[in-house]
């Protein structure tokens, strides 16, 4: 559209569909130049943080599951590692594995929600996966019975799948018999094919092309494929452990969002399936390696258009991984190591689908909780977002509004932004000042 | 309710979320064949999670998920009962005004001042509220997250015209069917079940443990149906029986549904003695 050179042209999204949680986009051109880029989250603050105070340590688990439905594992995780290092306690053998299982399955249901229902519509021009089921039947059928194989592990050990019971501080108020896990057997091997499958349709997309030098952070484990531990990996050799996060990490709050803001040394950085991928792709399984070599992925990968790849490359391993657990598991003699409660403070990090998720708690000698502090993945991707964005807009600026406003929201859903966690709808605003 | 003119119209679904973590609307996309199903009985007009296709209203169904925080939601809510025949909240914050409810107690500056830097950026109203408090609903499912065969068998009730209709009794007659041994009894745990509504299948006392409430109240069998659950005895035996301290004991009763009058009544009774 043509402009003259006084006016201000806004492009309003006034709804990101298909992400989890509220948000808006606000970007501004002037003469032909993108200015701002302002992701805006407006997902009413819930104050996590601030309620876990005075709460006692064995509630923590069931009260931060409530920070996102998507992802309730990562976040028990998260906690019960950073209280168990407050508590002296290490978890290990069958119930170090049962945390990796439930992990997996939480990977497997999020990542194939997101593949198949949230992001796929965009790749093959849909509005919806309920409308894409119309001519492609077969293969959302695929990914919702995808995603119901990490449902079924969530619920074998956690009793539910949104919101599990089980996880505790020391591991589980029940671990399941052998018969139990081998009852999974089969269904987990349907879904590895399924999810081979998956990482070679998801490799035939047409992506945009678009070359980002991400700054890529992600938990390294010398022996896995990092769920629960490592050290904390980023660009220029830098290598940290939880304790250190904040002392490299910083969130501040910019005026127009209720999401802060995390970068690493002032710089933006990016977190989850892509960033992971990059530096812990020596540690997949069999099946998972020869489908990258399958398909030509190159790593690393440094398009957020191969976020879904990277996500299915992840489905899959979390599945050959499922299955290596089932196998060895042995039922451990207690269902939780015992605790000796005492004061102290405890970080730890761990792996959420979306990106690496980090809680500090503070804990007196009753074992109530003093302080709290929870930087979720989504809140460290914000500002990649927005220089992706920046990075793209220039390419979008000839198209009718409309179709800016869609291709702009199809970057930020690579990222399957979770902004439940980070505090969906997005509201994109786009403002030309001068000539276009 | 009645159907819309003509009986191959299909009822016309909006799903609207409020400040909630979203799971009771992934519980909706956990139907998973079911959701394909539904989404041939229904015309699934409004889901932005799961759809960029947002058709504006009127609704037959609204289902909202969420509790109202802020300004602008407490006027969203009403803007979505004025264009919904039904409207069905689901899930403990939209029926009870969820876990953020906690700040219903406290100093919500200092809260904000707790968790960011700069609080006069954040719009945030001093209370969490459920749904009921700003709208009339027409039916509330329980629960966090909601069960997902109680959703679909309520939506299947209002697609064939019948009034819907879910137990309400305690979670204990379901470890009963279930031939769960009791927690409370044989563990001593500060188990919830005595006066927390079924409707989850007694997943806490099968996984081993106590349950936390996420149902919210029963309807008291002492007392009778939509009548509150005996809370004081169950408190007394937690304080007595237990050796709970009284905060602890309010902990039980201030968590997930904490601010449902039966169970906040409670948790304010032993705050004063604590």
């Amino acid at each position: 559209m043509s402009e003259g050179p006084d006016q201000i042209r806004t492009i309003a999204v006034d709804m990101v569909a298909r992400v989890e949680g509220e948000g808006a986009l606000r970007v501004t051109v002037k003469d032909g130049t993108v200015r701002d880029v302002e992701l805006k989250i407006f997902e009413p603050p819930r104050f996590f943080e601030a309620f876990l105070q005075g709460r006692h340590y064995e509630e923590v688990p069931d009260i931060v599951a409530r920070i996102c439905g998507i992802c309730p594992i990562a976040y028990q995780m998260s906690a019960v590692h950073a209280l168990e290092q407050i508590f002296g306690l290490r978890v290990e053998g069958a119930l170090r594995d049962l945390r990796r299982l439930i992990y997996c399955g939480e990977w497997i249901e999020s990542h194939a929600l997101h593949v198949y229902l949230l992001q796929a519509p965009d790749f093959l021009g849909y509005d919806s996966a309920i409308a894409m089921a119309k001519d492609h039947a077969a293969v959302v059928t695929r990914g919702l019975r995808l995603k119901k194989a990490g449902n079924a592990i969530m619920t074998l050990l956690g009793g539910r799948s949104v919101h599990p019971v089980s996880v505790k501080v020391g591991g589980f108020s029940r671990v399941p018999l052998r018969r139990e896990l081998a009852a999974l057997k089969d269904e987990l091997l349907w879904a590895r094919d399924a999810a081979v499958e998956t990482v070679r349709w998801v490799a035939s997309f047409e992506v945009p092309n678009l070359d980002m030098d991400y700054n890529c952070v992600a938990l390294r484990h010398p022996d896995e494929y990092p769920l629960n531990e490592g050290q904390i990996a980023a660009a220029a050799g830098l290598q940290v452990s939880a304790h250190e996060f904040e002392h490299h990490f910083t969130e501040h709050q910019v005026p127009y969002s209720n999401a802060l803001h995390c970068t690493l040394q002032g710089s933006p950085y990016v977190v989850g399936p892509l960033a992971r991928l990059n530096w812990n792709h020596e540690h997949l399984t069999p099946l998972a390696k020869q489908a990258l070599a399958d398909n030509n992925i190159a790593l690393p990968l440094r398009n957020p258009f191969y976020g879904i790849v990277a996500r299915s490359i992840e489905i899959l391993y979390a599945l050959e991984e499922s299955l290596r657990l089932v196998e060895r598991y042995e039922p451990p003699p207690l269902s939780a190591a015992p605790i000796t409660v005492r004061s102290g403070i405890g970080m730890a990090c761990t792996e959420a689908p979306r990106g690496i998720l980090y809680h500090r708690y503070e804990v007196d000698g009753d074992g109530v909780i003093r302080e709290a502090k929870i930087v979720p993945p989504t809140s460290q991707n914000q500002s990649s977002i927005e220089q992706d964005l920046r990075r793209f807009m220039p390419r979008l600026l000839h198209l009718p509004d409309k179709e800016a406003a869609l291709a702009c929201e199809r970057v930020i859903r690579c990222y399957d932004p979770c902004i439940s966690c980070a505090t969906h709808f997005l509201n994109l605003e786009i403002r030309r000042e001068g000539r276009a | 309710m009645s159907k819309p003119e003509g009986e191959s119209q299909r009822l016309k679904l909006g799903v609207f979320k409020f400040a909630s973590c979203d799971g009771c609307q992934l519980s909706i996309l956990n139907l998973e064949e079911d959701l394909l199903a539904l989404g041939q009985a229904l015309d699934i007009a409004y889901f932005p999670e799961a759809s960029s296709d947002m058709e504006p209203g009127p609704y037959d169904i609204a289902l909202v998920e969420g509790s109202i925080t802020t300004a602008e939601d407490a006027h969203r809510i009403l803007s979505v009962r004025q264009q919904t025949k039904v409207l069905i909240t689901i899930g403990a914050c939209a029926t009870a005004g969820g876990i953020q409810a906690l700040r219903n107690w406290a100093d919500v500056e200092a809260f904000k001042q707790a968790v960011y830097p700069s609080p006069e950026y954040i719009q945030s109203l001093n209370t969490s509220t459920p749904i009921s408090e700003h709208v009339h609903v027409d039916f509330e499912l329980w629960g966090c997250p909601i069960d997902k065969g109680q959703l679909l068998r309520v939506i299947t009730d209002l697609i064939a015209g019948v009034q819907p209709r879910l137990p309400a009794d305690s979670v204990c007659l379901e470890c009963k069917r279930r031939g769960i041994v009791c927690v409370l009894v044989a563990k001593g745990l500060p188990c919830l079940g005595p006066v927390t509504r079924t409707g989850c299948g007694a997943i806490c006392p099968g996984m081993g443990r106590d349950c936390y409430g996420c149902f919210g109240p029963s309807e008291g069998a002492r007392k009778g149906p939509g009548l509150p659950p005996n809370t004081a005895s169950l408190a007394r035996h937690f304080h007595g029986g237990l050796q709970l301290i009284p905060i602890e004991v309010m902990r039980r009763f201030r968590g997930i549904n904490g601010y449902v009058s039966s169970f906040r009544a409670e948790s304010d009774t032993w705050e004063k003695k604590t």
